[in-house]
């Protein structure tokens, strides 16, 4: 059914969107803890930090990162200095804007997931001699669970999506950058309207499954906890 | 109260179709420099209002199609206001070449780019930009000249594609692409270019990119579209229009 191309596109999205999550989850997880746990005067500037990129266009958060990332930006020269080159037109490259431009959508639920603990349990479980590792491991990691599976969809659903950035720092290559909705978008300027709607429709599917679940799996998960 | 509203909404009405005689136009990304510099030029000796949106064709395409209210459109293609006036959107007879394109590989650093454009032979380069050749028509005379030299297979690893021309001249200006095929509109003001190094690529490797203007037909019998098309072909412009490299 699907053109070659489409399907490289298509494999491809998925390859990001699953590597980004998985990293997301890796970063997000300490920053969210940090947040939800600090009296810190930082925490509201690191929460907008954070926020960031809901709120900036995501042509101007790819145009700043493209500069950022490129041989004269801070990160291209601690990049080259490296060894590794540029990031620009590199899958990494993506990987490195997807995890920036998803990053409040992991972070957040994450966040409200520990804060929801409240400090109580956490303290009954100190007195009974559990190291603060333990309590995370075993105490608030498991408690949190829905805000994991909640940061998880959208941090993967949100990198799917996700074609500003994309379109600015990517350069459009083959199975490397030219993720589903590049494609989208070249089949419209190129009046493959036929095409795009066929990937259209893929992603309106994917996304309504995705949030279906997500949501009816928020549901079961509060009517568990009353 | 009701009575004075009614009069507001009217007298807005109004003030809308006295100014009518203001024009929207919907211009071709690598024509936004010269086009700037033109209808400032119109609007002080005509009195008319131009307001300019500027995008890729292909979006633009498909927004005349569904209804937007562009009055004057500056194609970077002769193929899309043919098509449009084929299909009914367009007045017909009213289409003419307002530019020809010049194509150019450039470069934002001096010393990279050589007279000759030897450079695309030695490769000796980890990114060439180009527009979309199935998008842009500035792409599509990249991809021919480097058919030519016999050097698109071998470089299209290399090959990074902005969506446009703005695109791909930020690829390069940003120095993530040591070199790239843009228009030459881009890198020149005052009939010189700006920076960097370039070849100015000859007219006989490419097709010629005839950048066609048409009257779509929300402009139809407007004043300020048709003295607009008729100023786009009128000396003073065609002058603006050879110092930013069209031919």
């Amino acid at each position: 059914m699907f053109a070659a191309a489409n399907i490289e596109a298509i494999l491809l999205t998925i390859k990001l969107a699953s590597v980004v999550t998985a990293l997301l989850l890796l970063i997000g997880t300490p920053i969210a803890w940090w947040l939800a746990n600090t009296h810190s005067r930082l925490k509201p500037a690191v929460e907008a930090v954070v926020a960031l990129p809901i709120v900036l266009p995501p042509s101007v958060l790819g145009f700043y990162l493209l500069v950022a990332m490129g041989p004269h930006g801070p990160v291209g020269q601690i990049t080259q200095a490296l060894g590794l080159g540029t990031l620009p037109f590199t899958f990494t490259g993506l990987v490195v804007a997807s995890v920036f431009y998803s990053l409040p959508f992991v972070v957040q639920p994450i966040q409200n997931a520990f804060a929801a603990i409240g400090p109580g349990l956490l303290e009954a479980a100190a007195t009974l001699r559990a190291t603060p590792r333990d309590r995370f491991f075993t105490v608030a990691l498991p408690l949190a669970r829905p805000g994991f599976v909640t940061a998880a969809v959208l941090g993967f659903a949100h990198t799917v999506g996700e074609f500003g950035v994309v379109l600015m720092v990517g350069g459009n290559i083959p199975g490397q950058t030219r993720v589903v909705s590049v494609q989208i978008y070249d089949h419209v300027e190129a009046l493959e309207y036929g095409q795009a709607h066929e990937l259209a429709i893929l992603l309106m599917g994917f996304s309504f499954v995705t949030l279906f679940l997500l949501y009816a799996f928020n549901r079961r998960a509060t009517m568990l906890r009353t | 109260m009701t009575r004075q509203l009614i009069l507001a909404v009217t007298m807005l009405f109004l003030s809308s179709l006295a100014r009518a005689d203001e024009v929207q136009v919907a211009v071709a990304a690598n024509f936004t420099a010269p086009m700037k510099a033109i209808v400032a030029e119109f609007e002080n000796l005509t009195g008319h209002k131009a307001q300019l949106s500027f995008g890729g064709t292909g979006k633009f395409y498909a927004q005349i199609k569904n209804g937007a209210p562009y009055q004057v459109f500056l194609s970077a293609d002769d193929e899309t206001p043919a098509k449009l006036e084929q299909e009914g959107l367009a007045e017909p007879g009213s289409r003419f070449t307002y530019a020809v394109g010049t194509l150019v590989l450039w470069s934002a650093r001096p010393d990279v780019v050589d007279a000759k454009g030897e450079v695309l032979t030695r490769g000796t380069f980890a990114h060439l930009a180009l527009a979309n050749p199935k998008l842009a028509p500035y792409g599509a005379a990249a991809m021919e000249t480097l058919e030519k030299l016999g050097l698109a297979a071998s470089l299209r690893a290399k090959f990074v594609q902005g969506e446009n021309i703005a695109q791909t001249h930020q690829f390069v200006a940003s120095g993530n692409a040591e070199l790239g095929f843009v228009a030459l509109s881009q890198v020149m003001k005052d009939g010189r270019i700006t920076g960097g190094s370039a070849w100015i690529v000859p007219a006989e490797m490419h097709r010629p990119i005839r950048q066609d203007a048409v009257i779509l037909n929300p402009g139809r019998d407007k004043a300020a579209a048709n003295a607009l098309l008729r100023f786009l072909r009128g000396r003073p412009a065609q002058a603006i229009i050879r110092s930013y490299g069209y031919q």
